[in-house]
């Protein structure tokens, strides 16, 4: 370590600490008084008076509290990542990786929209002047709106599963940043880069290759990640609006439905967590290819 | 003699704006010999870079005669008849020099072991032999620039035309480029046109010196350097050196005062 320099921790870790170590104060603060009415009706209805230690314990030990505790939740995802079995319909493993295959799916299909409406737009007069209206408007209809229709239409062109459906829904999501990204960066080579190849006699297409498509590579990383994200929602809401049965969102609705405040918080902090990965894992793809371009280290 | 390599009679060039037409040439004329060295100076705004762009066939002119190689210059930029070197280096970030030097090769479809051999042969041409497999960034902006003279000249067109190439250097570099560029001349006989807004420079390296004025843009004055074709940088000091240089001094300031 260079004396002077604060070290990573205290430039990058500690921050990060200092902000969740509030937030599970506050979190503990509220649970304690949104779970305390219930221990209060409780003690009355046995015509006994606990002390403030004892009604302490008790809210975070409810089996169904408004806002279960931090512990809770960090035990209940424990039980149902490691110590349940991955084929159990219990198990948030389970659960994740069908949020993951819709997430993936969707990234994919969108990601592929994405580029080629860039392309169109970019390289014809008449894609610009048709599609961009309408990837605009796309994104100004709530995509709960659309889902039940993308289901039935999808069933009705005979897509077996709520896969294609719920991928669909995440792709309409993720296409968009996809797009725009690759639209500002396929024209991104100035004046002088094109005058160049025009003197090469370049043709339309080498250009297009040799000249717009790698210079459109840095605002296509940039991105991926919010792509991804976009993406991961799109599936979550997907299978909250789908009726879907399985995902971590279908987790999300039961747990909230059938009052299991535990399953709707683990399920939560199940996407958060494949979130996460998620977009960590392109970030860490993105600088592999970058280097691989030749990019300048910062 | 055969005829000029670049024939320019009575070419005119007006753009249309927003704000009204501007006359960005007017009537020149300039022959340009098979080997010479021309050099465009005057001020910002004279048309010597829309000159060199007209040359190219970047620009149309509206009015007069261009021809390049005996074509029209838009058929001869499709002719692949000459490399031309911006002011800027625009090297691509994502290839490597040799890579950068092989993009118009790429293009251009020459074959595999072709292209190698030639980015090999260019780049010692230009002193980068060993520089091949770095990337832009590794490099100053001298030797960028002179990785793009050597992708300019890796097709091996008989003509280069360079846009205030050295104009973004400091001196030290110039100096130093300018000595390199006139080794490049001799060795491999190309027409050159150099487009420039420093006197020394455009004095040392040419052996045609085209004064350029303002407003509309025309030519004011050609004048046939003397000095021999070997020139170390101490010529600069002579006394023939010194006139021509006041020459172009008094081109340049007729032009203003008009």
């Amino acid at each position: 370590m260079i004396p002077g320099k604060p070290s990573t921790f205290t430039y990058s870790v500690l921050p990060v600490l200092t902000v969740v170590a509030v937030l599970v104060v506050v979190w503990y603060a509220a649970a304690i008084k949104m779970n305390s009415t219930w221990t209060y009706d409780q003690a009355a209805r046995a015509g006994t008076e606990p002390s403030f230690s004892e009604v302490v314990k008790d809210t975070m030990q409810q089996d169904r509290p408004l806002l279960p505790v931090p512990h809770q939740v960090a035990a209940e995802l424990w039980d149902t990542t490691v110590e349940k079995k991955i084929t159990s319909k219990r198990s948030m493993i389970y659960q994740g990786s069908i949020t993951l295959k819709t997430t993936l799916w969707g990234f994919a299909l969108g990601v592929v929209v994405g580029i080629a409406m860039a392309a169109l737009i970019v390289l014809s007069r008449v894609g610009r002047l048709s599609l961009m209206p309408w990837a605009i408007i796309s994104q100004t209809i709530p995509i709960v709106a659309l889902a039940p229709i993308i289901v039935v239409l999808s069933n009705a062109i005979g897509a077996g599963s709520l896969l294609v459906p719920k991928a669909i829904i995440a792709a309409y999501l993720s296409f968009f940043p996809v797009m725009v990204s690759m639209i500002k960066g396929l024209t991104s080579p100035d004046h002088m880069q094109l005058d160049l190849l025009r003197t090469y006699g370049a043709k339309r297409s080498a250009v297009f290759w040799k000249l717009r498509v790698p210079a459109s590579m840095p605002y296509f990383f940039a991105s991926l990640k919010v792509s991804i994200a976009a993406a991961f929602v799109g599936a979550v809401v997907g299978e909250l609006s789908t009726s879907a049965i399985s995902g971590l969102g279908a987790r999300m609705l039961i747990g909230s439905q059938f009052g299991e405040p535990m399953i709707m918080w683990a399920a939560l902090f199940a996407a958060a967590i494949l979130a996460a990965i998620l977009i960590f894992t392109v970030g860490a793809i993105e600088k592999i290819l970058r280097r691989a371009m030749g990019g300048q280290p910062v | 003699m055969t005829s000029p390599v670049i024939d320019v009679s009575g070419v005119d060039l007006t753009f249309q704006t927003n704000d009204g037409p501007i006359h960005a040439l007017k009537n020149v004329n300039l022959e340009i010999n098979k080997g010479d060295f021309v050099s465009f100076i005057g001020p910002s705004g004279c048309g010597k870079t829309t000159l060199l762009r007209c040359i190219a066939g970047l620009e149309t002119p509206t009015g007069g005669d261009l021809t390049v190689n005996g074509l029209s210059p838009e058929d001869a930029r499709k002719a692949r008849s000459y490399g031309y070197v911006f002011q800027a280096a625009g090297l691509y970030p994502w290839r490597t020099i040799g890579g950068n030097v092989k993009l118009p090769l790429e293009i251009m479809g020459f074959s595999k072991e072709d292209q190698t051999e030639r980015v090999r042969k260019v780049l010692e041409l230009v002193d980068l032999a060993g520089f091949e497999k770095k990337y832009p960034w590794q490099l100053s902006g001298g030797m960028q620039q002179r990785a793009s003279i050597a992708r300019a000249l890796a097709f091996d067109a008989d003509i280069l035309l360079m846009d205030e190439p050295f104009g973004a250097l400091d001196e030290i570099v110039r100096d130093h480029l300018n000595e390199q560029v006139l080794k490049l001349w001799a060795r491999t006989e190309k027409t050159i046109a150099f487009v420039t807004h420093s006197i020394p420079e455009a004095v040392y390296l040419s052996t045609k010196i085209v004064v350029m004025s303002p407003r509309p843009g025309r030519i004011t004055d050609i004048i046939d350097s003397p000095l021999p074709k070997d020139r170390p940088l101490n010529i600069r000091d002579s006394a023939e050196f010194i006139q021509i240089a006041h020459r172009v001094r008094d081109g340049l300031r007729a032009g203003h005062d008009e």
